[in-house]
């Protein structure tokens, strides 16, 4: 039985720097009363998988500038199905095209937020998506 | 008496205009806000006027182009003597791909070349190791060994182009790959012009490329700085950069205090050394970012090249001028491009573009206006190029030196930058300098309150920006986006595997292993990654012997 409270993995897989965003986003996220872990930089898609569900979350968020996207992302959905969590909801934001995006929304990311996005709506989502027992 | 009865009547044309016109119209027409601020968040006075600059000194604050403190430039002509250099960051792919955009820019005119690596080369991983993939040619041009580097170079003469790379953690090894393809061209090191990015510190802070724990990083630091300054004296060992700094979400006053005192970070660690400032300095040179408040921004360079003399000249001692001079090249900034509307990003960027030239950069880069999207097109990295050249030949800017000085505005807000600066300078003075400040996290946290504060105002409408919070429109998806080869990483890890099989191995293990001793005694370390490359060691080789001794920096969290 999950806890009543939301929680997410905020990550940053792959050698991007790029961290603004990741951190702007969990900022916000702790702010609307969410639990967030943010595994900082370089993470493998392994290393993802294996703290999302040592931490028991029910979000990952990727952030990615670097265009790795389509190699990172596929990867960690193939690893959160061999694992049997795909009860986590992943979603992702940075710089990624929109025909990326329709891709990736074909392997089981339930939503990319580009920039510009207003946190608000990413809270909304998750609040939407996330069926905590309350 | 003159001068007092000038005084007299401006103060009571002053009282008048306020009781009376300025008055009667505010009764009628309240102002849009009730606080006006810059971009970034200082407050901004409706007016300003000569007694904002009262006690205003010429000489100490401003004094001519190329005088002490070089408030209004480093040289005495400025863009009429030579125009700043349009430097484009470029490079994607492989060596021989990169090589062809290099030559092509070259026979277009361009004269400097500035080098995008990707982030397995940036991070000193060879293109086949584990954390390589997907990232091999991405964001930049990978380079696994000194044959790479001899493809990219391949029929561009180094004693005639200047090349600045973007390469810090591996600094030492992107150098010693340039300085052994010039040999083998016959030419000299002491001829090579160009700059190293080689700011560890920022990487720390902001931009995330660091492989070596602090103390180690400083050693690779002052080790190029006294190498270069005896063998490249032409070359820019370092470039102190802000531009990261700000793109994380610093303030002006940030970008420029951040960066200074990393300056004075790298400064104090080279005297420690021994090295006389007065050989190494000259060569330090900045880098900043520009955004849209145009006259903030100008304001920043401004103040940034009068602190930096004086922390020369007064803290450090320094007696050559060359020292106490901030040069710096200026990228426009890729936070504020939008992938609404992406068009619009053409006009933010000249307007950042004109901020750097009004503010007396030495070179630019300026940003296309997909970036929010991907990777640069090529039609897009025209436009970028073209609206530098707008600005250097039709707007009539560049044809008298500092044009903005004695604005009441631009002075003003100039000091107080310097102030804000100065205020943070002495407070990371007080935590011990800023690799103390960077291990406490102050810098970190400072920073990224800042990028919180710009992001709820953005929310709550305190901050427009057009078409993201309003003016939104419906719009096709851009075409056109540039893709990367996904060949490229197989591509890679083929020649790098070819490469392996023709070298002397038996030679590669034993300079590995004296570059080994050497990471262990107090000796410069250049020579001995330059022989290690020149046998054709791999960067992924030579950092893992670097890391093996110097352990890897591992970043604390807080959000």
């Amino acid at each position: 039985m999950k806890n009543s409270i939301i929680r997410v993995l905020v990550a940053k897989p792959g050698l991007d720097g790029h961290d603004r965003g990741a951190k702007v986003v969990a900022r916000a996220l702790r702010d609307a009363g969410m639990e967030v872990i943010y595994t900082g930089l370089r993470q493998t898609p392994e290393q993802i998988v294996e703290t999302a569900i040592q931490e028991d979350v029910n979000v990952i968020g990727l952030s990615i500038l670097s265009g790795a996207h389509m190699h990172l992302f596929p990867k960690l959905m193939k690893l959160l199905k061999e694992r049997e969590a795909i009860d986590i909801i992943v979603m992702a934001g940075g710089i990624i095209p929109g025909e990326d995006i329709v891709e990736l929304k074909k392997i089981g990311i339930k939503e990319i937020f580009t920039p510009g996005t207003d946190t608000n709506r990413i809270i909304e989502f998750i609040k939407e998506n996330v069926k905590v027992v309350r | 008496m003159a001068e007092q009865d000038r005084r007299r009547r401006m103060e009571e044309t002053k009282k008048q205009w306020e009781e009376g016109s300025l008055k009667k119209v505010l009764n009628r027409f309240p102002e849009r806000n009730k606080v006006f601020v810059t971009g970034s968040n200082t407050e901004v006075n409706r007016l300003y006027d000569p007694f904002d600059l009262i006690d205003f000194d010429y000489i100490d604050e401003l004094n001519f182009p190329g005088e002490y403190p070089y408030t209004r430039g480093v040289q005495p002509t400025m863009y009429r003597g030579r125009l700043w250099t349009m430097r484009q960051y470029a490079g994607f792919g492989d060596a021989e791909e990169s090589n062809k955009r290099y030559q092509y820019l070259l026979k277009n005119g361009q004269t400097g070349l500035s080098i995008a690596f990707d982030l397995p080369t940036q991070i000193g991983y060879d293109s086949d190791h584990s954390m390589s993939h997907g990232e091999v040619g991405k964001v930049g041009v990978a380079i696994d060994s000194l044959e790479d580097m001899e493809t990219l170079f391949n029929n561009i003469p180094l004693d005639k182009v200047s090349t600045s790379m973007t390469i810090n953690a591996p600094a030492a090894v992107l150098l010693a790959m340039y300085i052994a393809i010039a040999e083998k061209q016959g030419i000299s090191s002491s001829e090579l012009n160009g700059t190293i990015q080689n700011d560890i510190l920022k990487e720390y802070i902001a931009r995330g490329t660091y492989i070596f724990p602090p103390v180690p990083s400083m050693r690779l630091i002052t080790d190029i700085f006294d190498y270069c300054s005896k063998e490249l004296p032409k070359w820019n060992t370092i470039s102190i950069s802000g531009y990261h700094i700000r793109e994380a979400g610093a303030t002006a006053i940030q970008e420029i205090a951040f960066t200074l005192a990393n300056g004075i970070a790298y400064v104090d660690a080279a005297a420690k050394k021994g090295l006389d400032i007065d050989t190494f300095a000259p060569r330090l040179s900045f880098f900043f970012n520009a955004h849209n408040d145009l006259f903030e921004e100008v304001a920043k360079f401004r103040a940034a090249r009068r602190i930096w003399a004086k922390i020369m000249k007064e803290r450090f001692d320094a007696k050559d001028p060359k020292s106490m001079m901030l040069r710096f090249h200026t990228q426009t900034a890729g936070c504020t491009l939008t992938a609404q509307q992406p068009d619009n990003n053409v006009v933010r960027v000249a307007i950042q573009a004109l901020a750097a030239v009004l503010g007396g950069t030495q070179s630019l880069h300026t940003n296309s206006r997909d970036e929010a999207l991907s990777l640069p097109s090529q039609k897009s990295v025209r436009i970028a190029l073209r609206t530098q050249q707008i600005i250097a030949y039709e707007s009539g800017v560049a044809e008298t030196i500092d044009p903005m000085a004695g604005s009441y505005y631009l002075e003003s807000m100039t000091k107080k930058i310097e102030q804000g600066a100065m205020d943070y300078i002495n407070k990371i003075d007080q935590l011990g300098g800023s690799p103390k400040a960077i291990e406490k996290g102050f810098i970190q946290r400072e920073i990224q309150n800042s990028a919180y504060q710009y992001q709820k105002d953005i929310e709550e409408k305190k901050r427009i920006v057009v078409g993201v919070n309003q003016f939104q429109s419906e719009e096709e998806p851009m075409k056109d986006l540039l893709k990367v080869n996904p060949e490229i990483e197989k591509r890679q890890t083929e020649k790098l595997n070819k490469m392996k099989k023709k070298r002397n191995e038996a030679k590669v293990q034993k300079e590995l292993k004296l570059l080994r001793k050497t990471a262990l005694s107090k000796q410069n370390i250049m020579p001995s990654i330059l022989n290690c490359v020149k046998c054709y060691a791999t960067l992924g080789e030579i950092c893992d012997e670097l890391r093996s001794v110097f352990g890897e920096y591992r970043e604390s969290l807080k959000i």
